[in-house]
């Protein structure tokens, strides 16, 4: 019984994603439960939803936008009590819990050999995999990487650092001239935590960053400590602005924009809220984060936003064939652009809006990325982990003498999360 | 003698709910409240206890995806917890400072109660912190206290102090959160305190004038006697309050920096709800300990009220 129902919803998945959104016989209900409740991403999923509909009209979609923040808390209940078929999530270990509970569907079917969607999607694969299954579709990605005002480092003489010793002394003339080097707010410690993973990755590799996320390496080690040597030489300099541990990002932005602080390590995002505070593309570029300890192959952060089917949905070949045209090229293409989500495509026969920040973060990432793509530090370490380093990261960026005690402590949860 | 008689007999034949009337009623009336009270409030408390002693991250059902460990919740939050350690020091800190609103909004109270021009209005205007929601009062005190532009640093500079961060410092932001938990809750101790002053007996402050007391002296042995209830009162919603402060925690500092301003029912959140919490046995555990402190008080209170029932009758 359930391999005939899997075989048919297979093959229905893999007519569905040949035809792609064209293909309309698609009767009964969907329930989509989203995330987006920002007002950009709001509309482009509402867009994308209604072109799903209109290709199927048959069928009954009924869709619930949840605040961003309550989402994270209100997933656990909605995917236990009242599953809704497709809903909005991260991968790579934001998943893990709900996988491990049974919540989430097995869409390995999905992803078998010869489909449009192994083949289109490879990069994005192993995000999605646990226990060597895969667990949901990506709609989207973004770099990371360092977000800079060109007009200010042409006005001091200075050139995008290629390596830590360039960003040390790009850094003490910033300070000569009075700004600081690096805005950030740390109120809601993920922004620190970008720090630490792009100073551990050039600090100590991709695999190394991949070990401590699974636990095998101790916060003690030496290795670690190096990391937060290069990041404590920053912060003692002063390259951070004051106070960033009770502020938010978006009120880090102000010091970019009026000038006080000259960059900002932050994701894709970023970018149109300091294109509205009013920063042209001549004043606004984008780097890759420098080398640190040299021979190391450069590796990024790339945040990958998923969609899933709950275990309990009551219409799996219908959230089935939603998640094959979100993926499908156009799909790809029309959200991702800069007119909608303005982030990067997770299907290679799509195309990348030309735009300026999303073509230099494509370029690097699939070609300046050797070293491999990291999610982000709350998506690779386990929930209790995070939590606790990226506290520790909040009262280093302040106290960076307490080094020792912060590392006990994470060292500490270290032990019994694994 | 003879209608009694018969109306027992009537009583008698009328059957069982007649004859206990006045013995049952007063139940039925209180069933639908003892079973609210029972589902909502004494079910979760022993569920609460029976959770702490799993290992359970809330994603399937605690019996079988619940790990039985006894009391090692307990145990790691007694000897082990650090976070734990510095909640239950700010509990402790909100606790005694936020009863300092009980003589503020004395204060106050005693001020507004004359009779001038237009003094419901500036009663009105007193009261209004507490109208407010709680998260617009946390909002409003994050600009107040905001290090570039705020209102606080503003005016500490115009007396000639440096700057202060209060919010993003370890050691001040409880009591900078506690100050702004203080100005909603100085105006409901004011209103409890404006009400009982309606109710003092204009008799007994002219036989105290005419005695010749005054000022403190009147305050202090003829008025405040009066106010007891009104001061019970204010101490137990302010004792309540200062043990479940959160939304303005959690809208202020989300509980930091660096964990610096939680106390156990934002830590206990933390723990098992929020975005990163999967803790749920160990944030049962925190709720059994905050509902013990609780009880202490709870215990106190019930007990006072008993014994100025039983003084009355």
């Amino acid at each position: 019984m359930r391999s005939i129902l899997k075989a048919t919803v297979a093959s229905l998945a893999t007519v569905v994603a040949m035809a792609g959104p064209a293909s309309a016989e698609l009767t009964g209900n969907l329930k989509i439960n989203l995330d987006t409740s920002n007002p950009a991403p709001r509309a482009t999923m509402e867009t994308l939803i209604a072109k799903f509909q209109a290709n199927n009209p048959a069928l009954n979609i009924t869709t619930n936008v949840i605040d961003r923040e309550a989402y994270k808390t209100q997933i656990r209940n909605f995917l236990s009590a009242d599953a809704p078929d497709v809903l909005t999530w991260y991968a790579a270990n934001r998943m893990k819990p709900y996988v491990e509970a049974g919540l989430l569907e097995d869409v390995s079917d999905m992803w078998a050999d010869g489909t449009d969607i192994a083949n289109e999607l490879a990069s994005t694969k192993g995000a999605l995999t646990i226990d060597g299954k895969q667990w949901g579709v990506p709609y989207t990605y973004y770099q990371w990487g360092i977000y800079y005002r060109k007009d200010i480092y042409q006005e001091l003489g200075l050139s995008e650092p290629t390596n830590f010793d360039d960003m040390l002394s790009n850094c003490e003339a910033m300070i000569a001239s009075g700004r600081k080097c690096y805005t950030i707010g740390n109120k809601w410690l993920w922004t620190g935590a970008g720090w630490f993973d792009y100073l551990n990755l050039r600090t100590n590799g991709f695999d190394f960053h991949m070990q401590m996320a699974a636990g095998e390496i101790e916060w003690t080690d030496p290795r670690v400590r190096e990391t937060f040597d290069n990041w404590g030489k920053l912060i003692r300099m002063g390259a951070f602005i004051d106070d960033n541990q009770n502020k938010d990002w978006q009120q880090s932005l102000p010091f970019m924009i009026d000038g006080s602080a000259g960059a900002i390590l932050m994701g894709n995002f970023a970018v149109s809220p300091l294109r509205e505070g009013g920063l042209t593309d001549n004043q606004l570029d984008f780097h890759q984060f420098p080398a640190i300890t040299a021979g190391i192959a450069m590796a990024e952060d790339a945040p990958t936003d998923t969609f899933h089917i709950a275990a309990n949905a009551k219409n799996k070949d219908n959230a089935r064939a939603f998640l094959a045209y979100i993926v499908s090229p156009d799909a790809q293409t029309e959200m991702n652009n800069s007119a909608n989500l303005g982030q990067l495509p997770v299907n290679s026969k799509a195309s990348v809006d030309d735009d300026k920040f999303l073509n230099q973060g494509f370029e690097m990432l699939s070609s300046n990325s050797p070293g491999g793509v990291a999610q982000f530090f709350d998506r690779d370490f386990p929930a209790e982990m995070a939590q606790a380093a990226m506290e520790g990261f909040q009262e280093f960026m302040v106290y960076p003498d307490n080094l020792d005690d912060i590392l006990d402590r994470i060292e500490g949860v270290r032990k019994e999360a694994y | 003698m003879a209608t009694t008689s018969q109306w027992n007999k009537t009583l008698a034949k009328k059957g069982w709910y007649k004859r206990n009337e006045i013995a049952v009623t007063p139940w039925l009336f209180l069933v639908p409240g003892l079973i609210m009270f029972a589902i909502y409030v004494v079910f979760p408390i022993f569920q609460s206890f029976r959770i702490s002693l799993f290992k359970w991250d809330g994603l399937g059902p605690l019996a079988t995806h619940g790990e039985y460990i006894g009391m090692a919740n307990y145990e790691k939050l007694l000897t082990r917890d650090r976070s734990f350690n510095i909640s239950l020091w700010n509990n402790l800190k909100w606790l005694i400072f936020y009863l300092a609103s009980i003589p503020a909004g004395l204060f106050i109270a005693l001020f507004l109660n004359q009779t001038v021009r237009g003094i419901r209005l500036y009663k009105s205007l007193f009261f209004f912190p507490f109208v407010i929601s709680q998260i617009v009062v946390g909002l409003v005190f994050t600009w107040f206290y905001d290090p570039q532009f705020g209102l606080f640093n503003g005016i500490i500079g115009f007396v000639g102090f440096e700057p202060i961060n209060v919010l993003g410092d370890p050691t001040l932001s409880t009591y900078g959160v506690i100050a702004a938990g203080l100005w909603p809750q100085t105006a409901y101790c004011m209103i409890l305190y404006l009400t009982g002053l309606n109710s003092v007996d204009p008799e007994q402050i002219e036989a105290a004038r005419l005695d010749g007391a005054k000022g403190i002296r009147m305050l202090w042995h003829v008025i405040l006697p009066q106010l007891r209830p009104a001061t019970f009162i204010a101490f137990v919603v302010t004792v309540i309050g200062s043990l479940r402060s959160f939304d303005l925690i959690s809208i202020m500092t989300n509980g930091g920096p660096f964990g610096s301003s939680r106390v156990l029912s934002f830590y206990m959140f933390e723990k098992s709800l929020s975005e990163y919490g999967f803790k749920m046995g160990y944030g049962a555990a925190i709720a059994v300990i905050l509902f013990l402190i609780m009880m202490v008080f709870i215990g106190y209170f019930l007990w006072r009220m008993y014994q100025d029932e039983k003084a009355e009758n």
